[in-house]
Protein backbone atom coordinates (compact mmCIF):
# COMPACT_ATOMS: atom_id res chain seq x y z
CA UNK A 1 0.00 0.00 0.00
CA UNK A 2 1.65 3.10 -0.93
CA UNK A 3 1.65 6.35 1.09
CA UNK A 4 -0.85 8.12 -0.14
CA UNK A 5 -3.68 5.51 -0.69
CA UNK A 6 -2.32 4.94 3.51
CA UNK A 7 -3.57 8.45 3.86
CA UNK A 8 -6.39 8.28 2.09
CA UNK A 9 -7.12 5.21 4.08
CA UNK A 10 -6.93 6.81 7.27
CA UNK A 11 -8.88 9.95 6.58
CA UNK A 12 -12.03 7.20 5.58
CA UNK A 13 -11.77 5.69 8.94
CA UNK A 14 -14.58 6.57 11.29
CA UNK A 15 -12.24 7.81 13.83
CA UNK A 16 -10.84 10.30 11.78
CA UNK A 17 -14.62 11.21 10.45
CA UNK A 18 -15.54 12.11 13.99
CA UNK A 19 -12.13 14.25 14.64
CA UNK A 20 -13.11 15.88 11.88
CA UNK A 21 -16.94 16.58 13.02
CA UNK A 22 -16.09 17.69 16.31
CA UNK A 23 -13.59 20.16 15.33
CA UNK A 24 -15.82 21.41 12.60
CA UNK A 25 -18.65 22.19 15.21
CA UNK A 26 -17.37 25.33 15.84
CA UNK A 27 -15.20 27.71 14.15
CA UNK A 28 -11.39 27.23 14.27
CA UNK A 29 -10.48 29.22 17.43
CA UNK A 30 -14.12 29.68 18.67
CA UNK A 31 -14.87 27.45 21.34
CA UNK A 32 -13.44 29.54 24.16
CA UNK A 33 -12.48 32.11 22.23
CA UNK A 34 -10.51 35.81 24.61
CA UNK A 35 -12.15 38.08 22.35
CA UNK A 36 -15.81 38.99 21.29
CA UNK A 37 -17.65 41.36 18.74
CA UNK A 38 -17.71 44.94 20.15
CA UNK A 39 -21.56 44.85 20.20
CA UNK A 40 -21.30 42.50 22.97
CA UNK A 41 -21.68 45.09 25.72
CA UNK A 42 -25.06 45.04 27.69
CA UNK A 43 -26.45 43.56 30.65
CA UNK A 44 -28.82 41.38 29.01
CA UNK A 45 -25.91 39.00 28.26
CA UNK A 46 -25.06 38.52 31.61
CA UNK A 47 -28.23 36.68 31.84
CA UNK A 48 -27.41 33.58 29.77
CA UNK A 49 -24.19 32.88 31.83
CA UNK A 50 -25.74 33.33 35.29
CA UNK A 51 -28.62 30.90 33.75
CA UNK A 52 -25.86 28.29 33.14
CA UNK A 53 -24.25 29.01 36.63
CA UNK A 54 -27.76 28.24 38.49
CA UNK A 55 -27.64 24.74 36.64
CA UNK A 56 -24.08 23.95 37.49
CA UNK A 57 -25.42 25.11 40.99
CA UNK A 58 -28.60 23.01 40.89
CA UNK A 59 -26.98 19.83 40.04
CA UNK A 60 -24.51 20.10 42.68
CA UNK A 61 -27.30 20.49 45.27
CA UNK A 62 -29.04 17.76 43.78
CA UNK A 63 -26.31 15.88 43.74
CA UNK A 64 -25.69 16.17 47.76
CA UNK A 65 -29.27 15.66 48.19
CA UNK A 66 -28.78 12.37 46.45
CA UNK A 67 -26.64 11.22 48.99
CA UNK A 68 -28.44 11.18 52.05
CA UNK A 69 -31.59 9.49 49.80
CA UNK A 70 -34.91 11.24 49.39
CA UNK A 71 -36.40 11.76 52.66
CA UNK A 72 -33.18 12.52 54.19
CA UNK A 73 -33.70 16.68 54.17
CA UNK A 74 -36.91 15.92 56.32
CA UNK A 75 -35.17 14.82 59.68
CA UNK A 76 -31.74 16.89 59.22
CA UNK A 77 -31.30 20.51 59.58
CA UNK A 78 -28.43 19.62 57.37
CA UNK A 79 -30.33 17.93 54.66
CA UNK A 80 -32.99 21.01 54.94
CA UNK A 81 -30.23 23.52 54.13
CA UNK A 82 -29.21 21.90 50.69
CA UNK A 83 -32.87 21.63 49.58
CA UNK A 84 -33.32 24.96 50.09
CA UNK A 85 -30.17 25.21 48.07
CA UNK A 86 -31.90 22.81 45.73
CA UNK A 87 -34.79 25.00 45.46
CA UNK A 88 -33.37 28.20 45.36
CA UNK A 89 -31.16 27.58 42.81
CA UNK A 90 -34.01 26.25 41.29
CA UNK A 91 -35.70 29.29 41.58
CA UNK A 92 -32.59 31.70 40.38
CA UNK A 93 -31.83 28.95 37.49
CA UNK A 94 -35.74 29.77 36.14
CA UNK A 95 -35.78 33.78 36.78
CA UNK A 96 -32.36 33.52 34.72
CA UNK A 97 -32.99 31.75 32.11
CA UNK A 98 -36.56 33.98 31.50
CA UNK A 99 -34.69 36.97 31.38
CA UNK A 100 -32.25 35.32 28.89
CA UNK A 101 -34.85 34.23 27.15
CA UNK A 102 -36.88 37.85 26.78
CA UNK A 103 -34.12 39.52 25.87
CA UNK A 104 -32.86 37.24 22.98
CA UNK A 105 -36.45 38.04 21.94
CA UNK A 106 -36.00 41.37 21.42
CA UNK A 107 -33.18 41.09 20.23
CA UNK A 108 -34.57 38.31 17.23
CA UNK A 109 -31.45 36.35 18.22
CA UNK A 110 -32.22 33.92 15.81
CA UNK A 111 -31.18 35.84 12.92
CA UNK A 112 -28.46 34.81 11.07
CA UNK A 113 -28.91 31.01 10.89
CA UNK A 114 -29.49 30.63 14.51
CA UNK A 115 -32.87 29.10 14.56
CA UNK A 116 -31.39 25.88 15.55
CA UNK A 117 -30.11 28.24 18.56
CA UNK A 118 -32.99 29.34 19.91
CA UNK A 119 -35.09 25.78 18.93
CA UNK A 120 -32.50 24.32 21.60
CA UNK A 121 -33.40 26.93 23.98
CA UNK A 122 -36.89 26.87 24.04
CA UNK A 123 -36.44 22.86 24.63
CA UNK A 124 -34.40 23.42 27.68
CA UNK A 125 -37.02 25.33 29.17
CA UNK A 126 -39.29 23.35 28.68
CA UNK A 127 -37.56 19.97 29.98
CA UNK A 128 -36.14 21.86 32.63
CA UNK A 129 -40.04 22.73 33.52
CA UNK A 130 -40.29 19.07 33.19
CA UNK A 131 -37.76 18.43 35.39
CA UNK A 132 -38.49 21.01 37.79
CA UNK A 133 -41.92 19.86 37.90
CA UNK A 134 -40.96 16.36 39.13
CA UNK A 135 -38.46 17.33 41.66
CA UNK A 136 -41.88 18.96 43.52
CA UNK A 137 -43.46 14.91 42.83
CA UNK A 138 -40.69 13.58 44.74
CA UNK A 139 -40.69 15.73 48.06
CA UNK A 140 -42.55 13.05 50.19
CA UNK A 141 -44.40 15.84 51.88
CA UNK A 142 -47.61 17.43 51.52
CA UNK A 143 -46.81 19.43 48.51
CA UNK A 144 -45.92 16.66 46.37
CA UNK A 145 -49.37 14.90 48.03
CA UNK A 146 -51.21 17.35 46.65
CA UNK A 147 -49.52 18.74 43.49
CA UNK A 148 -49.48 14.59 42.00
CA UNK A 149 -53.13 14.22 42.45
CA UNK A 150 -53.74 17.06 40.77
CA UNK A 151 -51.50 16.96 37.92
CA UNK A 152 -52.75 13.42 37.01
CA UNK A 153 -55.71 14.64 35.76
CA UNK A 154 -53.98 17.12 32.87
CA UNK A 155 -51.92 14.45 31.81
CA UNK A 156 -53.91 11.65 31.92
CA UNK A 157 -56.65 13.77 29.94
CA UNK A 158 -53.57 13.53 27.22
CA UNK A 159 -52.99 10.03 27.59
CA UNK A 160 -49.47 10.89 28.53
CA UNK A 161 -50.59 9.52 32.32
CA UNK A 162 -51.05 6.18 30.81
CA UNK A 163 -46.98 5.80 30.64
CA UNK A 164 -46.33 8.61 33.14
CA UNK A 165 -47.95 8.21 36.87
CA UNK A 166 -47.16 11.03 38.50
CA UNK A 167 -48.38 9.59 41.55
CA UNK A 168 -45.62 6.64 41.06
CA UNK A 169 -43.21 8.15 43.18
CA UNK A 170 -39.89 5.43 41.87
CA UNK A 171 -41.11 6.08 38.77
CA UNK A 172 -41.21 10.25 39.05
CA UNK A 173 -37.76 9.96 41.31
CA UNK A 174 -36.10 8.04 38.34
CA UNK A 175 -37.46 10.81 35.78
CA UNK A 176 -35.98 13.54 38.46
CA UNK A 177 -32.33 12.23 38.95
CA UNK A 178 -31.74 10.77 35.79
CA UNK A 179 -33.79 11.02 32.40
CA UNK A 180 -35.09 14.77 32.23
CA UNK A 181 -31.58 16.07 34.02
CA UNK A 182 -29.96 14.16 31.14
CA UNK A 183 -32.32 15.98 28.92
CA UNK A 184 -31.70 19.27 30.50
CA UNK A 185 -28.20 18.68 29.75
CA UNK A 186 -28.11 17.83 26.28
CA UNK A 187 -30.23 20.82 25.20
CA UNK A 188 -27.55 23.30 26.93
CA UNK A 189 -25.14 21.57 25.58
CA UNK A 190 -26.33 21.90 22.04
CA UNK A 191 -27.12 25.10 22.66
CA UNK A 192 -23.82 26.07 24.13
CA UNK A 193 -21.93 24.57 21.14
CA UNK A 194 -24.18 26.32 18.84
CA UNK A 195 -23.68 29.70 19.96
CA UNK A 196 -20.18 28.95 19.98
CA UNK A 197 -20.77 28.11 16.59
CA UNK A 198 -22.55 31.03 14.89
CA UNK A 199 -21.38 33.51 17.55
CA UNK A 200 -23.28 36.43 19.27
CA UNK A 201 -26.10 37.67 16.76
CA UNK A 202 -25.19 41.49 15.33
CA UNK A 203 -27.53 44.57 16.02
CA UNK A 204 -29.98 45.09 13.63
CA UNK A 205 -28.72 46.92 10.58
CA UNK A 206 -25.07 46.41 11.31
CA UNK A 207 -22.75 45.55 9.05
CA UNK A 208 -18.89 44.74 9.30
CA UNK A 209 -16.56 47.37 8.61
CA UNK A 210 -14.93 45.58 5.25
CA UNK A 211 -18.37 45.09 4.02
CA UNK A 212 -20.35 48.36 5.25
CA UNK A 213 -22.07 49.73 2.41
CA UNK A 214 -22.58 46.08 0.54
CA UNK A 215 -26.12 44.71 0.77
CA UNK A 216 -26.10 41.39 1.36
CA UNK A 217 -23.08 39.41 2.47
CA UNK A 218 -23.44 35.86 4.23
CA UNK A 219 -25.87 34.35 6.52
CA UNK A 220 -29.86 34.49 5.98
CA UNK A 221 -32.33 37.33 5.78
CA UNK A 222 -33.07 39.18 8.58
CA UNK A 223 -35.92 38.15 10.99
CA UNK A 224 -36.41 35.13 9.39
CA UNK A 225 -34.11 32.26 9.34
CA UNK A 226 -32.71 30.19 6.23
CA UNK B 1 -29.87 39.71 -4.40
CA UNK B 2 -31.51 42.70 -4.25
CA UNK B 3 -33.93 43.69 -1.88
CA UNK B 4 -33.19 40.56 0.20
CA UNK B 5 -31.05 41.61 3.32
CA UNK B 6 -28.78 39.40 5.18
CA UNK B 7 -27.52 39.26 8.97
CA UNK B 8 -23.62 39.40 8.51
CA UNK B 9 -21.35 36.96 9.59
CA UNK B 10 -20.57 37.99 13.62
CA UNK B 11 -16.97 36.67 13.23
CA UNK B 12 -16.67 39.45 10.44
CA UNK B 13 -16.71 42.57 13.01
CA UNK B 14 -14.18 44.05 15.47
CA UNK B 15 -13.88 42.27 18.64
CA UNK B 16 -13.01 43.27 22.28
CA UNK B 17 -11.17 41.51 25.18
CA UNK B 18 -14.03 39.45 26.50
CA UNK B 19 -12.75 36.64 29.05
CA UNK B 20 -15.65 34.13 29.57
CA UNK B 21 -14.24 32.27 32.02
CA UNK B 22 -13.76 35.11 34.22
CA UNK B 23 -17.76 35.76 33.33
CA UNK B 24 -18.96 32.45 33.67
CA UNK B 25 -16.45 31.93 37.74
CA UNK B 26 -17.60 35.88 38.35
CA UNK B 27 -21.32 34.44 37.99
CA UNK B 28 -20.99 30.98 39.73
CA UNK B 29 -20.14 33.07 42.90
CA UNK B 30 -22.47 35.46 42.58
CA UNK B 31 -25.39 33.46 42.11
CA UNK B 32 -23.94 30.47 44.79
CA UNK B 33 -24.18 33.93 47.14
CA UNK B 34 -27.93 34.82 46.13
CA UNK B 35 -28.48 31.01 46.84
CA UNK B 36 -26.97 30.26 49.78
CA UNK B 37 -28.39 34.09 51.51
CA UNK B 38 -31.96 33.03 50.24
CA UNK B 39 -31.74 29.63 51.53
CA UNK B 40 -30.17 30.59 55.24
CA UNK B 41 -32.75 33.41 55.24
CA UNK B 42 -35.74 32.13 53.70
CA UNK B 43 -35.37 28.54 53.52
CA UNK B 44 -37.78 25.77 52.28
CA UNK B 45 -41.17 24.45 52.83
CA UNK B 46 -41.78 21.20 54.08
CA UNK B 47 -45.43 20.52 55.39
CA UNK B 48 -45.30 16.86 56.56
CA UNK B 49 -47.14 14.12 54.57
CA UNK B 50 -51.16 13.70 55.37
CA UNK B 51 -50.90 9.81 56.60
CA UNK B 52 -54.33 7.60 56.75
CA UNK B 53 -53.63 8.08 60.22
CA UNK B 54 -54.09 11.44 60.33
CA UNK B 55 -56.69 11.94 58.24
CA UNK B 56 -58.74 9.36 60.70
CA UNK B 57 -57.81 11.60 63.84
CA UNK B 58 -58.46 14.86 62.13
CA UNK B 59 -61.68 14.47 60.18
CA UNK B 60 -62.60 10.49 60.95
CA UNK B 61 -66.34 11.34 59.07
CA UNK B 62 -64.22 11.85 56.26
CA UNK B 63 -62.66 8.56 55.96
CA UNK B 64 -66.04 7.22 56.33
CA UNK B 65 -67.71 8.85 53.68
CA UNK B 66 -64.91 8.80 51.32
CA UNK B 67 -64.92 4.41 51.91
CA UNK B 68 -68.96 4.73 51.31
CA UNK B 69 -68.27 6.99 47.85
CA UNK B 70 -65.47 3.92 46.68
CA UNK B 71 -67.79 1.59 47.67
CA UNK B 72 -71.16 3.55 45.60
CA UNK B 73 -69.30 4.20 42.86
CA UNK B 74 -69.61 8.12 43.25
CA UNK B 75 -66.21 8.67 44.01
CA UNK B 76 -63.91 10.56 41.37
CA UNK B 77 -61.95 7.69 41.01
CA UNK B 78 -64.75 4.72 40.80
CA UNK B 79 -66.06 7.41 38.20
CA UNK B 80 -62.58 8.76 36.80
CA UNK B 81 -61.98 6.08 33.52
CA UNK B 82 -59.19 5.61 31.88
CA UNK B 83 -56.03 5.52 32.85
CA UNK B 84 -57.98 3.49 35.94
CA UNK B 85 -61.05 1.71 34.65
CA UNK B 86 -63.94 2.16 31.98
CA UNK B 87 -66.43 4.01 34.07
CA UNK B 88 -66.12 6.84 31.16
CA UNK B 89 -64.62 8.03 28.45
CA UNK B 90 -62.71 10.74 30.55
CA UNK B 91 -61.90 14.48 28.76
CA UNK B 92 -62.07 14.73 25.11
CA UNK B 93 -60.98 17.32 23.13
CA UNK B 94 -63.70 17.66 20.43
CA UNK B 95 -64.13 14.09 18.58
CA UNK B 96 -60.62 12.91 20.23
CA UNK B 97 -60.48 11.20 23.27
CA UNK B 98 -56.90 10.59 23.93
CA UNK B 99 -57.61 9.26 27.56
CA UNK B 100 -59.60 6.67 26.21
CA UNK B 101 -57.47 5.78 23.20
CA UNK B 102 -54.79 5.31 25.38
CA UNK B 103 -56.79 2.66 27.42
CA UNK B 104 -56.63 1.24 31.16
CA UNK B 105 -52.80 1.39 32.28
CA UNK B 106 -53.48 1.26 35.71
CA UNK B 107 -56.23 -0.90 36.64
CA UNK B 108 -58.13 0.29 40.11
CA UNK B 109 -61.50 -1.13 41.10
CA UNK B 110 -62.41 1.32 43.92
CA UNK B 111 -64.21 -0.33 46.14
CA UNK B 112 -62.09 -3.21 45.90
CA UNK B 113 -58.96 -2.58 45.67
CA UNK B 114 -59.47 1.38 48.01
CA UNK B 115 -61.70 -0.28 50.43
CA UNK B 116 -63.33 -4.19 50.21
CA UNK B 117 -59.22 -5.67 50.01
CA UNK B 118 -57.97 -3.50 52.80
CA UNK B 119 -60.71 -4.00 55.44
CA UNK B 120 -60.70 -7.70 54.86
CA UNK B 121 -57.32 -8.01 56.46
CA UNK B 122 -59.11 -7.08 59.88
CA UNK B 123 -59.68 -10.49 61.76
CA UNK B 124 -62.90 -9.75 64.31
CA UNK B 125 -66.03 -11.79 62.70
CA UNK B 126 -68.48 -8.35 62.45
CA UNK B 127 -65.95 -7.36 59.66
CA UNK B 128 -65.88 -10.50 58.01
CA UNK B 129 -69.04 -11.20 57.72
CA UNK B 130 -70.10 -7.85 56.26
CA UNK B 131 -67.04 -8.17 53.57
CA UNK B 132 -68.40 -11.73 52.98
CA UNK B 133 -71.88 -10.37 52.84
CA UNK B 134 -70.41 -7.98 50.25
CA UNK B 135 -68.67 -10.32 48.11
CA UNK B 136 -72.58 -12.43 47.73
CA UNK B 137 -74.03 -9.61 46.95
CA UNK B 138 -75.18 -8.66 43.22
CA UNK B 139 -73.76 -5.04 41.67
CA UNK B 140 -76.77 -3.68 41.98
CA UNK B 141 -77.65 -4.51 45.48
CA UNK B 142 -74.34 -3.39 46.72
CA UNK B 143 -74.97 0.19 44.51
CA UNK B 144 -77.84 0.26 46.43
CA UNK B 145 -76.54 -0.16 49.98
CA UNK B 146 -73.94 2.12 49.82
CA UNK B 147 -75.63 4.91 48.15
CA UNK B 148 -78.53 4.25 50.68
CA UNK B 149 -75.57 4.59 53.19
CA UNK B 150 -74.03 7.69 51.81
CA UNK B 151 -77.07 9.64 51.28
CA UNK B 152 -78.15 9.15 54.96
CA UNK B 153 -74.51 10.61 56.05
CA UNK B 154 -74.79 13.60 54.07
CA UNK B 155 -77.84 14.29 55.61
CA UNK B 156 -76.30 14.51 59.09
CA UNK B 157 -74.91 17.60 59.38
CA UNK B 158 -71.30 16.50 60.53
CA UNK B 159 -71.22 13.43 59.10
CA UNK B 160 -71.00 11.39 62.14
CA UNK B 161 -72.18 7.54 61.28
CA UNK B 162 -73.37 7.82 64.79
CA UNK B 163 -76.50 9.91 63.55
CA UNK B 164 -77.48 7.91 60.82
CA UNK B 165 -81.11 6.70 60.79
CA UNK B 166 -81.59 2.95 60.23
CA UNK B 167 -81.85 1.70 57.30
CA UNK B 168 -81.24 -0.70 53.92
CA UNK B 169 -77.34 -0.40 54.27
CA UNK B 170 -76.49 -3.94 54.42
CA UNK B 171 -72.80 -4.31 55.49
CA UNK B 172 -71.60 -0.69 54.53
CA UNK B 173 -71.66 0.72 57.63
CA UNK B 174 -69.02 -2.11 59.40
CA UNK B 175 -66.93 -2.41 56.04
CA UNK B 176 -66.27 1.61 56.11
CA UNK B 177 -66.29 1.87 59.66
CA UNK B 178 -63.87 -1.27 59.12
CA UNK B 179 -61.68 1.67 56.72
CA UNK B 180 -61.98 3.89 59.67
CA UNK B 181 -60.22 1.34 62.14
CA UNK B 182 -57.53 0.78 59.99
CA UNK B 183 -57.15 4.18 59.39
CA UNK B 184 -56.36 5.24 62.88
CA UNK B 185 -54.53 2.15 63.28
CA UNK B 186 -52.01 3.31 60.42
CA UNK B 187 -52.40 0.29 58.32
CA UNK B 188 -54.05 1.38 55.73
CA UNK B 189 -51.11 3.30 54.05
CA UNK B 190 -49.53 -0.24 54.10
CA UNK B 191 -52.67 -2.28 52.89
CA UNK B 192 -52.83 0.33 49.59
CA UNK B 193 -49.14 0.65 48.71
CA UNK B 194 -46.95 -2.31 50.00
CA UNK B 195 -49.38 -5.17 50.19
CA UNK B 196 -48.29 -6.77 46.68
CA UNK B 197 -44.58 -5.61 46.99
CA UNK B 198 -42.19 -5.61 49.91
CA UNK B 199 -41.02 -2.41 47.77
CA UNK B 200 -43.91 0.11 48.10
CA UNK B 201 -42.73 2.74 45.87
CA UNK B 202 -46.15 3.28 44.05
CA UNK B 203 -48.50 5.18 46.65
CA UNK B 204 -50.72 5.78 43.51
CA UNK B 205 -53.91 3.93 45.31
CA UNK B 206 -53.85 5.90 48.53
CA UNK B 207 -53.40 8.90 46.70
CA UNK B 208 -56.19 8.45 44.83
CA UNK B 209 -58.26 7.88 48.06
CA UNK B 210 -56.75 10.37 50.11
CA UNK B 211 -57.57 13.03 47.02
CA UNK B 212 -61.25 11.28 46.91
CA UNK B 213 -61.91 12.54 50.53
CA UNK B 214 -62.48 16.21 51.18
CA UNK B 215 -59.85 16.40 54.05
CA UNK B 216 -56.51 17.22 51.55
CA UNK B 217 -58.52 19.58 49.51
CA UNK B 218 -59.87 21.62 52.17
CA UNK B 219 -55.99 21.68 53.51
CA UNK B 220 -55.02 22.68 50.01
CA UNK B 221 -57.70 25.35 49.86
CA UNK B 222 -56.84 27.02 53.01
CA UNK B 223 -53.56 27.72 52.02
CA UNK B 224 -54.21 28.84 48.46
CA UNK B 225 -53.10 25.75 46.61
CA UNK B 226 -56.53 24.75 44.66
CA UNK B 227 -56.68 25.00 40.89
CA UNK B 228 -58.90 28.49 40.69
CA UNK B 229 -56.69 30.21 43.16
CA UNK B 230 -53.80 29.91 40.97
CA UNK B 231 -52.39 26.95 42.93
CA UNK B 232 -50.37 25.44 40.27
CA UNK B 233 -47.60 27.74 40.58
CA UNK B 234 -48.26 27.67 44.43
CA UNK B 235 -46.53 25.31 47.23
CA UNK B 236 -47.67 25.58 50.95
CA UNK B 237 -46.49 28.72 52.69
CA UNK B 238 -44.93 31.74 51.52
CA UNK B 239 -42.49 30.15 49.01
CA UNK B 240 -42.41 31.20 45.39
CA UNK B 241 -43.49 27.88 44.11
CA UNK B 242 -43.31 27.53 40.14
CA UNK B 243 -44.23 31.39 38.52
CA UNK B 244 -42.87 29.39 35.30
CA UNK B 245 -46.62 28.20 35.30
CA UNK B 246 -48.43 31.10 35.33
CA UNK B 247 -49.62 30.66 31.63
CA UNK B 248 -50.76 27.01 32.61
CA UNK B 249 -52.67 28.02 35.19
CA UNK B 250 -54.57 31.36 34.14
CA UNK B 251 -56.56 29.77 31.86
CA UNK B 252 -58.13 27.86 34.20
CA UNK B 253 -59.03 30.93 35.95
CA UNK B 254 -60.90 32.17 32.55
CA UNK B 255 -63.99 31.29 30.87
CA UNK B 256 -64.37 28.65 28.86
CA UNK B 257 -61.69 27.00 30.55
CA UNK B 258 -63.06 27.31 34.27
CA UNK B 259 -66.39 25.88 33.54
CA UNK B 260 -65.16 23.14 31.27
CA UNK B 261 -65.57 19.68 32.11
CA UNK B 262 -62.86 19.12 29.47
CA UNK B 263 -60.68 21.96 30.82
CA UNK B 264 -57.67 19.83 31.48
CA UNK B 265 -56.97 18.64 28.08
CA UNK B 266 -58.34 21.95 26.47
CA UNK B 267 -55.46 23.73 28.30
CA UNK B 268 -53.02 21.01 27.77
CA UNK B 269 -53.84 21.20 24.04
CA UNK B 270 -53.27 24.64 23.40
CA UNK B 271 -49.98 25.04 26.50
CA UNK B 272 -48.91 22.24 23.62
CA UNK B 273 -50.07 25.26 20.66
CA UNK B 274 -48.35 28.26 22.43
CA UNK B 275 -44.86 26.24 23.12
CA UNK B 276 -44.51 25.10 19.22
CA UNK B 277 -45.43 28.78 18.41
CA UNK B 278 -42.74 29.38 20.96
CA UNK B 279 -40.72 26.86 19.73
CA UNK B 280 -40.95 27.31 16.51
CA UNK B 281 -40.80 31.88 16.10
CA UNK B 282 -38.09 32.11 13.74
CA UNK B 283 -39.46 30.55 11.24
CA UNK B 284 -43.29 31.98 11.56
CA UNK B 285 -44.03 35.26 9.13
CA UNK B 286 -44.99 38.19 11.13
CA UNK B 287 -44.22 36.67 14.47
CA UNK B 288 -40.54 36.63 13.52
CA UNK B 289 -40.69 40.57 12.70
CA UNK B 290 -42.04 41.49 16.23
CA UNK B 291 -38.87 42.17 17.76
CA UNK B 292 -37.79 44.59 15.17
CA UNK B 293 -41.30 46.47 15.48
CA UNK B 294 -40.67 46.55 19.29
CA UNK B 295 -37.59 48.44 18.81
CA UNK B 296 -36.72 47.49 22.47
CA UNK B 297 -33.17 45.79 21.16
CA UNK B 298 -32.43 49.74 20.91
CA UNK B 299 -32.35 49.65 24.46
CA UNK B 300 -29.96 46.20 24.50
CA UNK B 301 -27.52 47.74 22.34
CA UNK B 302 -27.65 51.24 22.91
CA UNK B 303 -24.03 51.96 23.39
CA UNK B 304 -23.42 50.16 20.03
CA UNK B 305 -25.90 51.92 17.86
CA UNK B 306 -24.34 55.58 19.80
CA UNK B 307 -21.32 54.86 18.12
CA UNK B 308 -23.00 53.89 14.91
CA UNK B 309 -25.92 55.59 14.02
CA UNK B 310 -25.86 54.24 10.41
CA UNK B 311 -26.80 51.19 11.33
CA UNK B 312 -29.89 53.22 13.36
CA UNK B 313 -30.74 54.57 9.71
CA UNK B 314 -30.23 50.95 8.08
CA UNK B 315 -33.08 49.68 10.84
CA UNK B 316 -35.13 52.58 9.73
CA UNK B 317 -34.91 52.95 5.57
CA UNK B 318 -34.43 49.14 4.52
CA UNK B 319 -37.68 48.02 4.73
CA UNK B 320 -36.39 44.51 4.14
CA UNK B 321 -34.61 44.86 7.60
CA UNK B 322 -36.35 43.50 9.84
Amino acid sequence: MSAAEEQAGENRSWSSAVVRWVSGLVPRGQWLPDRQPGYVASWIYVFGVSALASLVLVIASGLVLTVGGVTWWHTSSLGHFVNSLHLWSVEFFFATMVIHLWGKFVMASWRGGRGLTWLTGAFSFFVSIGTAFTGYLIQTNFDSQWISTQAKDGLNSTGVGSQFNVMDFGQMVLYHVALLPLGVLVMVGLHVVLVRRRGVVPPFGAEPPAEAGVEAVSGSSEGGVK
Amino acid sequence: MAGRVVTPDSHAFPTRRYDLVKEFVTALVVMALLVVVFAAAVGSPDEKAITMKSWAANAPFDVVATATSELAGTSTTAGYGPPYNRASDGQALGPITLQKWFGVTHPVNAATDLVINPVSTLSDSATQAAVAQWKQASADQQSTWANNYANALGKVSDGDPAKVATGDYGPVPVIAAGELTLAKGGSLDGLLTTSSTFYGTDPTNALLLLADGSYMANIANAENLSGDQWGMMNESGHYPGQPWLWLYTFWYQIPPFSTSDNADVQVMALMMLLSLVFAFVPWIPGLNKIPHGLKLYRLVWRNWYAQHPEAVTATQTTPTRV
